[in-house]
């Protein structure tokens, strides 16, 4: 981009930011950052620029590259949600690619500061990142890279079983500050069930459970009770579990967010003075953004259409607030009505036999479908039911068997990471076929067995 | 209030940043290693013996999966967008890997998934080779008095202050830079002296090569069925391919046998079939001959090769013992591989199995898999030999 250029940039970014304020938009400070396409797809495969080293990440970083070296996929801009707010522009994007991005990363930056999801995550994320990829680097050096690399491969492979949920959280410290029993200060209906009370008190009281409530964070279960784990490990686990709570509002929102900020990209540029040139470019790329797919459901689009929806029946008032308190369940939930799932031709398709077929169009059975499949973002729930099952230290994990079986394949080539992490013999109970299962792996081999 | 536009605009230098790409090549290190761990699948693949010139071949690389826990996705229900004309019953696509699947012990793979990530590499066959080959060797490799080669190499093996420049080495400039720094007390890279200028150079070595003939010998009767010359010829196939890549002064005499023995070419060798009965000293026979008339053992390292299913005229098995102790005397080894899928008695090891002679190894060789395995007990120097 020449100097000549970057000025034209600089002055359309504050001609739309004016705009984007005037609109109502609410964002932190923007540091645009102009940057070649590699650097790009660093930062698209590491989910930040600063996070630490990892095959992994250069796996799909590689397949990103590839993508755009043949001209399959682009990414026209990357945003990162902290304060101030980054984005990063690819360098060779025309002026009104960059004016479009420009405006859509407005109305992203506007939805991390105002969601409620987003409430709890670090603005500081790019430095803490930074600094956590400074220590793992100095931990490859203490106790070898590869060892550094299998433990990661470990908890990548387990990443999603976090807790983010305020009830989650509250749970947690209740069970660690307070283990007595609810005080009868705390029950309300304490006086009322007195005598139930009296009777429980004379029973033998069974043997105290650990953890006392299944729990769903499986990560800090093993960080906080996995026997002679090293500091060092320990620490990673901790990084990568913060990080996962950061990340993790942005799964659970992708289509309202999306949606919010093709909505407001489509504002913002129609306010703006193109010339003929320029709007048939906008109208292509605009496109592009939105095209639908058969196989998936594309947020740009599905959500663009919600908001639009939600503005017709109840104006922009109603907007503001439903991007504070929703998010990606319970918007589908309210507002993706019979008449969106018809106007868009939505769709849930399945496989028989060796085909990929289209199975239900009830837009009821779709909504609820498309719902349930955004639960956990979409991650199968394990719970921590055992920490010392069989009195032996095993850990013992159930599934939360809601209807879909789990990939058995993967399931026992993830076992052994769990084992790799717990140090001791690990279980996951759950469903095939409609009955219960057990898989173990004691360190050396999977067993299953029905129960 | 006034809000003012509160941004910055900036383009910083990049060049510095590499981690995608040193991820990327640790990536890269981690295929090579899964192919590594492969290689006994692959030697027995088809599209790598059978290949028609085509340098690159696709490996399927499953250990590259992130695994996690997940659900059946072929067991769910998904979401899609039709294009405002879709039916129930409308077919998206089809699953390309369920026939592949239908084989026993198949269960339901990665691949039969849209949108999921199933890796496969692509390695030229000269990648394949280096892996493949990089323990392998002659075994028992001797010098020979006469027609001594040596083959000229070039080692980069010294580091000196001049050079030529194309010979630079990068790494040791920085290093001298970064420590003359420090010495100077001021730690770090900031500029870079003539004097800090490192260069490679490089000898030549003479490795001295001794002349060797293998004498690949394999039975074509009748009773050899598709499998067992699809195994033999694999073995043949990377054995020439070895001894090609590794060694320049090589020679491969190729003997087909069933009652009668006779040199073939290599192509015919690796594709004429025929028929008949089994007399392997035929082989031996004729392989001593060879011996006798155009590789003097004096002169030459030699390994005569046989592979059979193990069915001879009974008769004829101790004609064999002798043919083999004879050759023996003349050569450096001698390697009996009988593929015998089902690990039947057979009339060829019974009798060679109390040949107690150093020289004498054999394999056999009941599934694909185990041919890289005799290709490594073969040709193992004897001070190495393989635990397995």
């Amino acid at each position: 981009m020449t100097n000549e250029e970057m000025q034209q940039l600089e002055s359309a970014i504050e001609e739309i930011t004016i705009l984007a304020r005037d609109f109502g938009l609410d964002f932190y400070d923007m540091r645009y950052e102009v940057c070649p396409s590699e650097i790009i797809y660093t930062f698209g495969a590491y989910g930040m620029p600063t996070r630490f080293s990892h095959w992994s990440f250069g796996k799909s970083f590689h397949k990103m590259k590839m993508q755009y070296d043949f001209g399959l996929s682009k990414i026209y801009e990357l945003v990162i949600n902290s304060d101030p707010c980054y984005a990063f522009l690819l360098d060779g994007n025309s002026l009104l690619q960059n004016k479009l991005i420009v405006a859509h990363v407005l109305g992203h930056c506007d939805f991390f500061k105002h969601n409620n999801r987003f409430g709890n995550t670090s603005r500081y994320m790019v430095d803490s990142m930074a600094a956590s990829a400074e220590r793992i680097r100095k931990y490859e050096q203490d106790h070898g890279k590869l060892a550094v690399e299998e433990f990661i491969d470990s908890v990548l492979a387990i990443q999603e079983h976090i807790d983010p949920t305020y009830v989650g959280r509250k749970m947690r410290s209740r069970q660690y500050d307070e283990p007595s029993e609810p005080t009868a200060a705390l029950d309300p209906f304490a006086d009322v069930f007195e005598w139930t009370e009296k009777k429980k008190a004379e029973e033998p009281k069974p043997a105290p459970r650990f953890p006392a409530q299944p729990e769903k964070d499986l990560l800090l279960f093993i960080m906080q009770h996995a026997k002679g784990m090293p500091e060092w490990q320990r620490d990673i686990l901790t990084i990568m579990r913060e990080e996962m709570l950061y990340f993790w509002p942005q799964m659970e929102t992708k289509i309202m967010n999306e949606g919010w900020a093709t909505y407001w990209h489509l504002r913002i540029m129609r306010e703006l003075d193109l010339d003929e040139s320029e709007t048939i470019e906008f109208a292509k790329m605009n496109a592009g953004v939105i095209m639908p797919s058969k196989t998936s459901l594309n947020p740009y689009h599905v959500g663009l259409k919600i908001w639009e929806d939600i503005e017709k029946r109840w104006g922009r008032e109603r907007m503001w607030e439903i991007r504070e308190y929703d998010s990606d369940i319970s918007f589908l939930r309210n507002y993706l009505t019979k008449e969106l799932v018809e106007e868009m031709d939505l769709y849930l398709y399945g496989k028989q036999g060796d085909e990929w077929k289209v199975m239900e169009k009830d837009w009821e059975k779709v909504r609820d479908q498309l719902c349930a499949s955004r639960v956990n973002s979409g991650f199968p729930v394990l719970m921590v039911h055992d920490g010392d099952y069989l009195k032996n230290g095993e850990l013992y994990l159930k599934h939360q068997f809601d209807g879909t079986e789990l990939d058995v394949k993967y399931l026992e080539k993830t076992l052994p990471h769990v084992y790799n992490l717990w140090g001791r013999t690990t279980h996951l109970e759950t469903m095939l076929d409609n009955r219960a299962v057990v898989f173990t792996f004691d360190g050396k081999k999977n067993h299953r067995r029905f129960v | 209030m006034i809000h003012r536009p509160s941004f910055i605009l900036s383009r910083e230098d990049w060049s510095l940043h590499r981690k995608g790409e040193q991820d990327q090549q640790r990536h890269q290190e981690k295929v090579r290693e899964a192919i590594k761990k492969n290689l006994a699948d692959l030697v027995t693949e088809e599209s790598l013996i059978m290949h028609d010139g085509r340098q690159i071949v696709k490996v399927p690389i499953r250990s590259l999966d992130e695994y996690r826990f997940r659900y059946n996705y072929g067991k769910g229900q998904h979401g899609g967008q039709g294009d405002g004309e879709s039916q129930v019953g409308d077919v998206l696509g089809k699953d390309p890997s369920s026939k592949q699947q239908a084989g026993p012990g198949k269960g339901e793979g990665a691949g039969e998934q849209p949108g999921v990530d199933y890796y496969e590499a692509e390695v030229s066959l000269a990648e394949i080779e280096n892996l493949l080959f990089a323990d392998l060797e002659l075994p028992n490799l001797q010098r020979k008095q006469h027609d001594e080669v040596t083959t000229t190499d070039v080692r980069f093996n010294d580091i000196r202050k001049k050079g030529l420049a194309g010979n630079i080495d990068k790494k040791r400039t920085l290093v001298e830079a970064i420590r003359r720094n420090s010495l100077a007390g001021n730690p770090g890279l900031h500029n870079i002296t003539n004097d800090d200028l490192r260069y490679k150079t490089w000898e030549e070595v003479q490795t001295p090569h001794s002349q060797a003939v293998v004498l690949a010998m394999m039975d074509t009767s009748g009773s050899m069925g598709q499998f067992e010359k699809y195994i033999a010829r694999s073995f043949f196939f990377w054995m020439t391919r070895f001894l090609k890549t590794k060694y320049e002064h090589v020679d491969i005499q190729f003997i087909a046998h069933h009652t009668e023995a006779k040199v073939v070419t290599e192509h015919e060798f690796f594709t004429k079939g025929e028929s008949g009965g089994t007399i392997c000293s035929s082989a031996y026979n004729l392989a001593l001959n060879l011996i006798h008339t155009k590789y003097n053992p004096d002169r030459y390292n030699i390994y005569p090769f046989h592979f059979s299913d193990g069915d001879n005229l009974t008769s004829d098995n101790d004609k064999c013992i002798k043919l083999i102790k004879q050759l023996m005397d003349v050569s450096n080894i001698f390697g009996y591989g009988e593929v015998n899928q089902y690990n039947r008695s057979s009339s060829l090891m019974n009798a060679y199995k109390n040949i107690q002679d150093e020289k004498f190894k054999h394999a056999i060789i009941r599934e694909k898999g185990e041919v890289y395995k005799a290709l490594c007990h073969f040709f193992t120097a004897k001070d190495k030999i393989r635990a397995s």
